[in-house]
């Protein structure tokens, strides 16, 4: 009847994952008794579980990136105070529960905290920026989200219920085969990427479709903000990797599932297939995260350096030319396999060259910010220690691609630093600058300055002290996913990464106070104006928070800086266009459909893990019927009167007179 | 309800499956810009298609890879039997004209048209479907099934995965059919019919590559 599951695979002897349970169990309690005992159920579901405005999803991107995070960053506390401590000794993590640690903080951290911000960031600003009302597939926008977080609740369901992949964040086979793990955490691996990967190619597919297709008058491609041409190449790139990885990851599934014979070691399986389909994907998905980082750069660095972009037509171009090139260079992440020393050279030359138009990036914010004035507020400090520590690791990024070199450092330290330097230095520094830079567009108020910028040098000092040892112990032969080891001179320097580890987690905690605190002051952090920044892109045009349709009248677009120029006029004249004639807008309705198909996603995937076959088929016809439900609703939409809409837009344009007199021209 | 007004507001997308209003002020300024929904929506299922073409080229490279991985088993020589294949591939395509003149039923209105054209594209599609799986029972049955060889694992997924895809095909078609009958041509109904029409023809691009790549360089003497 239940397939694999017994209580048995309900870990009652380990102690540390039962009083974890017991905390997220009466935390996720608590939160739910005071979300019915207060009422606020009905707006939960109104406005945020059932929306399909593309600003709450990409809010509810952000919140999942955010939560995962605190989860991920555990795991890393964890790892880290396990190797400060296990010389000659086993430590206080079991090996089979440390393999389990690493391998969910590299999937927790890509997919779903990565990958979420990223997404929710998109979301959120895209349409804003292009001037639109809304994604191109409103619903289709809802189900994506869902998805991914059906995968995030598969991957935690796995803490408490059986076990998770002990193979590391990729499964290599012959490892992750049936053979050498025949235990469900693999399962629950690949069942929670298919998922949220499913989910994650139709946000792909909406924002492409979005930003090619639905923009403002006037907005051609040359007008588009630096973000939406990283957002449309990220996308690209989703809609192109996204499909190799379910492949890859199905043929997994048919091996373990079905008895195939894709990457086993018997009847002509090759795992080495394995590692060049993966990283056909694992490659461009860098890029994926990074891009959009990228973009964010590009607007926090032109808005608080008072200036445009330095070589918006080479941003544009660097940023197409990493598109393509990023799917050129995949075999770089295993040369040691043997393909020989031509294919080698080649890959290793692709990847120095994929270094040229990051670059060019790189060079572009610095003559942004020259002759400019420099605004040192919160966004920019991530943007400044972007620049410098994607610039360290880029330049060991450079030297892995050498590949005698890579021979040498392949798998160890090494590469975990280098990683780390450019995935949190280059995304998680990009989503913390976008995450203050647009959280008063969000939420109508700013964050705490100065708590903000103490998390910021508590965070950068952090990094430091956490992985430059980490390079150190690479060049003295420690490899990565060590549960113990046997030498003493790796100790000191694994105690002060594991101090650094500490230092992140005060830069965390004052990121979390900062954001209380901020809520419980909003008032007096209040932006009425919806432009606190001085900025220079549409979306500051619109009040904060947007309203639903974000424009009253749509835009019109002249230029790059489509409302810097608009702005700029105003100062001169020391008033704003007249008022324009205000219409019903039309805008979709709520739909429930990606919420309850993520239900049945979710149960659909635990009986796949478990081998409950009756539940699976049961789930399945659950998810078509939601379609078939979602597919005959008759009316798609509703009108916004002209009243509201003028109502909106009126108060906003008299905060705004009132605050023309403030603003300096910048002439 | 009229079809002809339906524009993403102001080049904005009022959502995949909206229908336009009759606010013909507010639509003025906005029929000057913006594509028509109808355009928007294919234009994204494109990109989907893309998508899955993309998934079945990770599968076929697979197969190159493997398809001399026989492992002592039978190679494509010993299984191939082309008059089926040959039948399948004519049901297909056959399934896909009559696919076509649902469209243009669907376009003029004209149920019988519509009704008649589209259940000929189930039995065709359906056909096919038991065709690819009587071939497949068959060859479990001689024990050449996916788990015999690299070979045979990578044939199984290849084919299976476009005989899938058909499938759920021509669980959309029923779908389809249904919607119209209890609907009516509304436009976003046409616009979904579109995609289906879209989603077939690739079908029948992917079967003619399979078609070529694995059935007839398979029996290619050596």
């Amino acid at each position: 009847m239940w397939g694999k599951l017994s209580w048995e695979a309900v870990p009652f002897h380990e102690p540390i994952v039962m009083v974890t349970s017991a905390v997220v169990a009466i935390a996720i309690t608590a939160v739910l008794a005071w979300v019915i005992v207060k009422g606020h159920l009905p707006y939960l579901w109104k406005e945020w579980l059932s929306s399909v405005d593309h600003k709450r999803i990409g809010v509810m991107y952000v919140v999942l990136g955010l939560v995962m995070l605190l989860r991920g960053f555990a795991d890393a506390i964890l790892m880290r105070s396990q190797q400060a401590v296990a010389l000659g000794s086993a430590g206080f993590l079991p090996p089979e529960h440390y393999n389990q640690i690493f391998s969910a903080h590299g999937t927790i951290m890509i997919f779903f905290v990565a990958m979420p911000l990223v997404i929710g960031l998109m979301n959120f600003v895209v349409p804003l920026q292009l001037g639109a009302r809304d994604v191109a597939f409103p619903v289709l926008n809802s189900v994506g989200f869902w998805l991914t977080a059906t995968g995030a609740l598969l991957v935690n369901i796995s803490l408490f219920v059986g076990e998770f992949a002990r193979t590391g964040w990729l499964p290599y086979p012959p490892l992750s085969e049936l053979a050498y793990s025949p235990g469900v955490g693999v399962d629950y691996y690949l069942w929670a990427l298919q998922i949220s990967g499913a989910g994650t190619l139709l946000s792909g597919v909406n924002l492409v479709t979005t930003v090619l297709k639905v923009r403002a008058p006037g907005m051609n491609y040359l007008h588009m903000p630096i973000f939406c041409w990283t957002t449309l190449a990220s996308n690209l790139l989703i809609v192109a990797a996204f499909p190799i990885l379910t492949a890859t990851l199905a043929m997994l599934l048919l091996d373990r599932y079905l008895g195939f014979h894709f990457f086993t070691n018997e009847a002509g399986g090759n795992p080495m297939m394995f590692m060049n389909l993966i990283w056909a994907w694992g490659h461009p998905e860098v890029y994926i995260l990074v891009l959009p980082a990228f973009g964010i750069f590009s607007e926090v660095f032109a808005t608080f350096s008072g200036k445009p972009l330095f070589g918006y037509r080479s941003m544009v171009a660097a940023t197409m030319g990493i598109c393509i090139l990023s799917f050129m260079v995949w075999l770089h992440h295993f040369f040691t396999m043997g393909a020989g020393a031509d294919v080698n050279a080649i890959f290793g030359i692709a990847t120095m060259i994929i270094a040229v138009p990051t670059g060019v990036k790189i060079y572009n914010w610095l003559f942004t910010m020259y002759s400019g004035r420099v605004v040192f507020a919160t966004p920019m400090l991530w943007a400044l220690g972007f620049v410098v520590t994607f610039v360290i690791g880029g330049i060991t990024g450079v030297l892995l691609a050498v590949p005698p070199a890579d021979f040498v450092l392949h798998n160890s330290l090494f590469l975990v630093a280098h990683f780390h330097n450019v995935i949190i230095g280059g995304v998680v520094f990009g989503v913390f600058a976008g995450y203050e830079y647009w959280f008063p567009k969000a939420f109508g108020f700013r964050l705490h300055e100065g708590l903000g910028k103490a998390a910021f040098w508590f965070w950068i000092v952090g990094f430091y002290v956490a992985f430059t040892p980490l390079y150190a112990l690479g060049l003295m032969g420690m490899t990565r996913r060590m549960q113990h080891y046997n030498v003493p001179e790796w100790q000191p320097w694994l105690l002060v990464a594991a101090g650094g580890a500490a230092l992140i987690g005060i830069g965390v905690a004052l990121q979390v106070v900062q954001l209380v605190w901020s809520i419980r002051h909003r008032e007096a952090l209040r932006d009425v104006t919806g432009d606190p920044w001085n900025g220079r892109t549409l979306e500051w045009m619109t009040p904060s928070p947007p309203p639903m349709f974000n424009y009253a009248v749509m835009p019109d677009v002249e230029g790059v800086e489509a409302y810097w120029m608009r702005k700029q006029s105003a100062i001169e004249r020391q008033a704003l266009r007249p008022e324009p004639e205000y219409h019903d807008i039309h805008m979709p309705r709520n739909s429930s459909a990606g919420f309850i198909c993520a239900i049945f996603a979710a149960t659909m995937g635990f009986a796949l893990i478990w081998h409950i076959w009756w539940l699976v088929a049961l789930a399945f016809v659950g998810a078509w019927g939601v379609f078939v439900v979602a597919a005959w609703r008759d009316e798609h939409e509703e009108a916004i009167p002209a009243a509201t809409v003028a109502s909106v837009d009126r108060a906003n344009r008299a905060a705004r007179e009132a605050a023309l007199p403030t603003l300096r021209s910048a002439s | 309800m009229s079809a002809g007004t339906e524009v993403y507001p102001g080049g904005v997308a009022g959502g995949g499956l909206a229908l336009g209003g009759g606010h013909a002020a507010a639509l003025t300024e906005e029929l000057a810009h913006g594509p028509s929904k109808r355009i928007v929506v294919a234009y994204g299922f494109w990109i989907f298609l893309i998508s899955d073409i993309i998934l079945f080229s990770a599968l076929f490279a697979t197969y190159a890879v493997l398809t001399d991985a026989t492992a002592g088993g039978p190679s494509g020589r010993d299984l191939f039997e082309l008059p089926t294949v040959a039948v399948e591939t004519a049901c297909l395509l056959l399934s896909t004209v009559f696919c076509g003149f649902a469209g243009i039923g669907a376009q003029a209105r004209r149920n019988g048209m519509y009704y008649s054209a589209m259940a000929a594209t189930f039995v065709l599609g359906a056909t096919f479907v038991a065709i690819e799986l009587h071939e497949f029972a068959t060859m479990i049955h001689e024990g050449a099934g996916p788990g015999r060889s690299a070979f045979l694992s990578a044939f199984f997924a290849l084919v299976g995965c476009h005989g899938l895809h058909v499938s759920a095909g021509l669980l959309w078609l029923l779908t389809m059919m249904a919607q119209v009958y209890a609907k009516g041509y509304r436009a976003d109904i046409r616009r979904r019919l579109l995609c289906f029409a879209l989603f077939w023809h690739t079908l029948d691009i992917i079967w003619v590559a399979l078609f070529s790549l694995v059935y007839l360089v398979g029996v290619a003497p050596k």
